[in-house]
């Protein structure tokens, strides 16, 4: 049985990792506020540009449009674009991102297609002891406290540039969306070829006296960079938000977990206690009854 | 009066009612009152001018890229900056 001391050391030990996972929820409850307020700005912006995208590219067409909608005609080298935090202990947060990026590399991989892997936030890097050889390039956000759309625009000029040099044919993007501060959903979705849900455009009919300047075309063209540069900057903030939302979840679980632990100890510290003073008295009593 | 948005990727910056705004167009500046044609162009790094009342002093509010959308419903700037 442990003596005395250890459990007292113990149980302090225990206090204070209770104090700081109680601290880090509170810290991650009130990132969590304002990441979510970033997200839903952002909401309006993304809505209406997909919008436009949409009726656009129902009216352009195919024929002759930009690689960027239309895919380089082949779809051998996939690129996986993994978005997660710069830092840990956010519960499942990471891996969970990372599995859904591995699950989708080992699908393709088994189709036969060369997978790599375009790599923002530190957290992703587990992927390199997977897949040495894979990993396209590897941006840091960690001097990034809020994301501004400037540090989505970087990452999306760099895979723009990447894809115009044909590096890859079709990437993807995988990240963590936010539903609510206690479910956050790794999510995967393709980003170069811009998806365009062309059926929800309105009917050419209704609009078609829309005046353009310059030609539907160069609208067109101008928009595709920036709609990706848009959808990354969704993705950070979602993610943002995501991660806030799971840290907050895993502190709560973590100080539960401590308070419970203390609660054991205490008992257990007390019957140790209580049984050593048995033992005494039994001790100076049997000691007095034999004079 | 004109529905005037200006939103960039980070939030909604303007939503009001206004006389006139003048916009850098990619082919040059173009004002917009109630009741335009719908209208779409690409905007370059400039200054919108917001006219709250004929005659008025301009609010000027410098922006970068993006788009200018005018429908039945007024007019739409998305911007990448803005202010």
């Amino acid at each position: 049985m442990a003596s005395l001391k250890a459990l007292k050391l113990r149980i302090g030990s225990v206090k204070s990792t209770q104090k700081i996972t109680k601290a880090m929820k509170m810290v991650a409850a009130a990132k969590l506020r304002r990441a979510q307020e970033a997200a839903q700005n952002g909401r309006p912006y993304a809505e209406r540009l997909e919008a436009v995208m949409a009726s656009l590219a129902s009216r352009v067409g195919g024929v002759g449009a930009s690689p960027l909608l239309a895919g380089t005609g082949k779809d051998q080298v996939q690129l996986l674009v993994v978005a997660t935090s710069e830092r840990g202990l956010a519960g499942a947060f990471n891996s969970n991102i990372v599995r859904a990026a591995r699950r989708k590399a080992e699908e393709l991989i088994a189709q036969g297609k060369t997978v790599k892997f375009y790599l923002v936030g530190k957290k992703g890097r587990v992927l390199k002891r997977f897949y040495p050889n894979a990993i396209l390039a590897d941006q840091e956000m960690g001097h990034i406290k809020t994301v501004s759309f400037e540090d989505a625009r970087v990452v999306a000029d760099d895979l723009v540039a990447r894809f115009t040099r044909g590096e890859f044919d079709v990437a993807h993007l995988f990240f963590s969306k936010f539903v609510s501060a206690l479910v956050q959903e790794p999510t995967g979705r393709q980003l170069i070829p811009v998806p365009l849900a062309t059926d929800r455009a309105p009917k050419s009919g209704a609009d078609a006296v829309v005046e353009y300047e310059p030609s539907e075309e160069d609208i067109l063209a101008d928009l595709l960079p920036r709609n990706i540069a848009v959808q990354i900057f969704r993705a950070l903030q979602e993610n943002a938000a995501s991660e806030q939302g799971s840290r907050m979840n895993a502190m709560d679980n973590a100080t539960r977990n401590a308070g419970d632990m203390i609660n054991r100890l205490s008992i257990q510290y007390n019957r140790t206690r209580q049984a050593a003073i048995t033992t005494e008295l039994v001790e100076i009593i049997s000691g007095a009854e034999a004079l | 009066m004109l529905h005037f948005e200006l939103v960039t990727p980070e939030k909604l910056i303007r939503s009001e009612e206004v006389h006139m705004v003048v916009v850098p167009g990619t082919e040059g500046d173009f004002g917009v009152l109630e009741g335009h044609a719908p209208f779409m162009s690409t905007i370059r790094d400039g200054a919108l001018s917001i006219y709250r009342s004929a005659g008025a002093q301009p609010e000027i509010v410098p922006i970068q890229g993006g788009f200018a959308e005018v429908n039945a419903k007024g007019l739409t700037v998305l911007a990448e900056h803005a202010g």
